[in-house]
C-alpha cells in the first residue's frame, strides 16, 4: 500500500468519525425538540380549546351544572388562601433550617440526621405527605379538610426545595463578610440577619417561587386530605360571619383549589366540561410558567450581577 | 462608678448570650421539623397499617391477585396495583432514559453556549408544568392521537399515561445527568482529544463512564418520581384495579387508588380508610427501596478527581 493510499485511508476514517458526531448532535437537537414539541403540543391544544371560555365571567362564576356558567372562583380564591398559608409555614421554617445548617449546625450526628432528612424527603411522593396530613392534621388534630391543613401540608411538601436553595445561596457568600462581621464585634445572630441573610435574599427567593409555583400545581396530597370536588361558596372574609368572627376564620373554612378543579372537569365525560378544564389549565400553566420564569430571570440577574 | 458601669455591661452581655442562645434553639427547631415529618410518615403509615393488617394477612396482602376492598366481597392483594405501577412507569422510563441520556450528553458536550442557555431553562419549566395538566394532555390529546394509529386502544390506558410520564422526568433525568457529567474534570476531554478521539467518543468512552455514578442517580430519580406519579394515571389510566402487564389496557396504580378513595367518602377507621394507609406504606417503601439504591450506587461507583 503506498503512502497516498493510507493518507486516503486515514481521511476517510476521520471523516466518518466527524459524520458520527454530527449525526449525533442532530440526535441530541432531535430529542430537546420532542420536548419543545410535546410542550406546543400541550400549550396549543389547551389554549384552542380554552381561550374561548376565558372570559371575565370564567373568573368570577362559582362551579355549576352548566359548562357554560361554570366559572373557577372558588378555586383560585382557595389556591390564594392555600398559597398564604404555605407560604407562612414553608419560608420561615425552611429558611431557618437552611441558616441553622450552613451558620450554627455544629458538627455532630444531629446535624448529620437532619441533612439526610432533608435530601430524603425531597424523595418521598406527593401522595404520602397528604396521607401524612389525612392521619396527623385531618385526625389526630382535628383540624380537618380545612385551608389550614391544605397549606400545611403544601408547606411541609415544599420545605426541602426551600431549605436547599437557602442553603446554597448562604453557601455563596465568602466567609470575609462573616469575619468583618466579627472583627466589629457583632454576635452571630447579627452577622446573619444584618449580612447573611440580605445578601442571600434573592437566592432564597428564587426557591421560595420555585417552591410556591410546584406547590400551586399540586393536586395530590390535596385530594388525599379530602377537599372537596364542588365548591359554590367562599371562605369567610375577616370579620364577618357569626360573632365572635375573627380575622382568621377562613382558615378552617373547606376549599377548592385550581387543579382540583381542573381534575374535576377533566374527568367528566361531557366535552363541554372539558373546555373548562383546558380553560383552567391554560389559567394554572401561565401561573406557574411565570412563577418558573421569574425564579431563572432572578438566578441570571443574580448570576451576572453579583462578584464577591 | 466604675463598678457598676462593669456589672452594667455584663448584665447586657448576658442579656445578649440569653438572647443568641434562644435564637440558636429557635432556628434547631425549624431544622428539626424535618426530621419530625419524617417521624410523623413513618409513624401515621405503620399505625394505620399496623391495623389494616390485623384484619388482612401479609401472606393474602401480597399473593392474592385481586384488589378489591369496597367490594362486598373483599380481596386485598396488591399486586394488580404493583403491576399497573410496574408497567406505567417502564413506559415512561423506555421514554425518559434514552431522551434524558441524549440531551445530558448533548447539552453536557455538544451543544454551543447559546444553545444550552436557551434549553436548560426551557427543560426546568418542563418540569414545572402542573402534573394534572399532563393529564389532561395525555387523556384528551395522546390518547385519541394514539387511538389513530391503533383503533382498539381503550380511552383509559397505561400507554398514553406512561408516555406522558415520560416526557415530564425528561427533565429531571437529563439535568442530573448533565450536572454529573459537566463535574468531570476538563483535563480527562483534554486527554482524549489529544489522542485524537471526537468528541462522540469523548462523550460516550470517556465521560459517560467517569460520571457513571452519577447518571445512574439520575435514572434511580426518574424511577422514583415516575413511581410516585398520581394525576397523570388517576386521570388517564382509570382507576380500575386489574392486574395486567399490557400497557395496551386500564389498570389503577397505588398512587391512583389512594386519589380514588380520597375522592369518596369512607368513614374514618374502616377498612377501605385504612387500605390508603397500606397502599401508601407499599409507595413509600418502593420508593425508599430505590432512594437507598440510589445511594449506594453514588457512593461505591463515585469516582474522586
Amino acid at each position: 500500500m503506498g503512502d497516498a493510499a493510507k493518507v486516503r485511508e486515514i481521511r476517510a476514517l476521520i471523516a466518518a468519525h466527524k459524520r458520527w458526531d454530527l449525526a449525533f448532535a442532530m440526535l441530541g437537537l432531535l430529542a430537546l425538540m420532542v420536548g419543545v414539541l410535546t410542550f406546543v403540543a400541550l400549550f396549543g391544544q389547551m389554549a384552542i380549546e380554552g381561550a374561548p371560555r376565558l372570559s371575565w365571567d370564567f373568573f368570577t362564576h362559582f362551579p355549576s351544572r352548566k359548562p357554560d356558567q361554570a366559572g373557577i372562583l372558588s378555586a383560585w380564591v382557595g389556591s390564594t388562601l392555600v398559597m398564604i398559608v404555605t407560604a407562612a409555614t414553608a419560608v420561615p421554617l425552611g429558611v431557618g433550617a437552611g441558616v441553622y445548617l450552613e451558620e450554627y449546625a455544629p458538627r455532630n450526628w444531629m446535624t448529620d440526621l437532619i441533612e439526610i432528612n432533608v435530601t430524603n424527603l425531597a424523595g418521598v411522593p406527593s401522595i404520602v405527605y397528604g396521607l401524612l396530613a389525612l392521619g396527623l392534621f385531618v385526625y389526630q388534630f382535628g383540624l380537618g379538610q380545612s385551608i389550614l391543613t391544605a397549606g400545611l401540608t403544601l408547606g411541609l411538601l415544599i420545605l426541602p426545595v426551600v431549605i436547599v436553595a437557602t442553603r446554597e445561596a448562604i453557601r455563596g457568600i465568602p466567609a470575609a463578610i462573616r469575619e468583618g462581621a466579627y472583627a466589629l464585634g457583632a454576635s452571630k445572630w447579627q452577622t446573619t440577619s444584618d449580612h447573611i441573610l440580605p445578601y442571600s435574599m434573592a437566592g432564597i427567593m428564587t426557591g421560595v417561587i420555585i417552591g410556591m409555583a410546584r406547590a400551586i400545581g399540586e393536586t395530590a396530597p390535596v385530594i388525599t386530605i379530602g377537599a372537596l370536588t364542588f365548591i359554590a361558596f367562599l371562605p369567610a372574609a375577616p370579620f364577618t360571619g357569626d360573632p365572635p368572627a375573627g380575622l382568621f376564620d377562613w382558615i378552617m373554612s373547606p376549599f377548592t383549589v385550581m387543579p382540583i378543579q381542573m381534575f374535576n372537569w377533566t374527568s367528566r365525560p361531557e366535552a363541554a366540561f372539558h373546555q373548562n378544564a383546558a380553560a383552567a389549565g391554560l389559567v394554572l400553566v401561565v401561573m406557574t410558567l411565570s412563577m418558573n420564569a421569574l425564579a431563572i430571570y432572578i438566578r441570571y440577574r443574580l448570576r451576572k450581577n453579583i462578584k464577591w | 462608678m466604675p463598678e457598676n458601669f462593669v456589672s452594667d455591661r455584663l448584665a447586657r452581655r448576658q442579656v445578649r448570650h440569653t438572647k443568641e442562645r434562644a435564637i440558636e434553639s429557635i432556628l434547631f427547631l425549624a431544622a428539626f421539623v424535618s426530621v419530625a415529618t419524617t417521624v410523623g410518615i413513618v409513624v401515621i403509615l405503620l399505625k394505620e397499617s399496623f391495623v389494616f393488617f390485623q384484619q388482612v394477612s401479609l401472606w393474602d396482602f401480597l399473593t392474592d391477585t385481586q384488589w378489591t376492598p369496597l367490594f362486598a366481597d373483599a380481596h386485598y392483594g396488591i399486586v394488580p396495583l404493583l403491576s399497573g405501577t410496574l408497567v406505567s412507569t417502564a413506559v415512561a422510563l423506555l421514554v425518559a432514559i434514552p431522551l434524558g441520556t441524549i440531551i445530558a450528553v448533548y447539552l453536557s458536550e455538544f451543544a454551543p453556549f447559546t444553545v444550552r442557555e436557551v434549553a436548560k431553562p426551557f427543560l426546568e419549566m418542563l418540569g414545572g408544568v402542573p402534573t394534572i395538566v399532563y393529564g389532561y394532555f395525555a387523556l384528551l390529546f395522546v390518547t385519541p392521537l394514539l387511538q389513530m394509529l391503533y383503533p382498539g386502544l381503550p380511552g383509559f390506558n397505561l400507554l398514553s399515561a406512561g408516555l406522558v410520564m415520560g416526557i415530564m422526568i425528561i427533565p429531571y433525568v437529563s439535568s442530573v445527568s448533565e450536572d454529573a457529567m459537566r463535574a468531570v474534570p476538563m483535563a480527562l476531554r483534554e486527554g482524549s482529544y489529544a489522542m485524537g478521539a471526537t468528541r462522540f467518543q469523548t462523550a460516550i468512552r470517556v465521560v459517560t463512564p467517569a460520571a457513571f455514578s452519577g447518571i445512574a442517580a439520575a435514572y434511580i430519580l426518574g424511577i422514583s418520581r415516575a413511581v410516585g406519579e398520581t394525576m397523570i394515571l388517576a386521570v388517564a389510566a382509570g382507576m380500575q384495579p386489574r392486574l395486567t402487564w399490557n400497557p395496551l389496557e386500564p389498570a389503577a396504580t397505588i398512587t391512583a387508588y389512594i386519589v380514588q378513595v380520597a375522592l369518596g367518602d369512607l368513614p374514618h377507621g374502616s377498612i377501605g380508610y385504612q387500605t390508603i394507609f397500606a397502599a401508601g406504606l407499599t409507595l413509600a417503601l418502593v420508593t425508599l427501596l430505590f432512594n437507598v439504591l440510589g445511594h449506594i450506587l453514588r457512593k461505591r461507583y463515585r469516582q474522586a478527581y
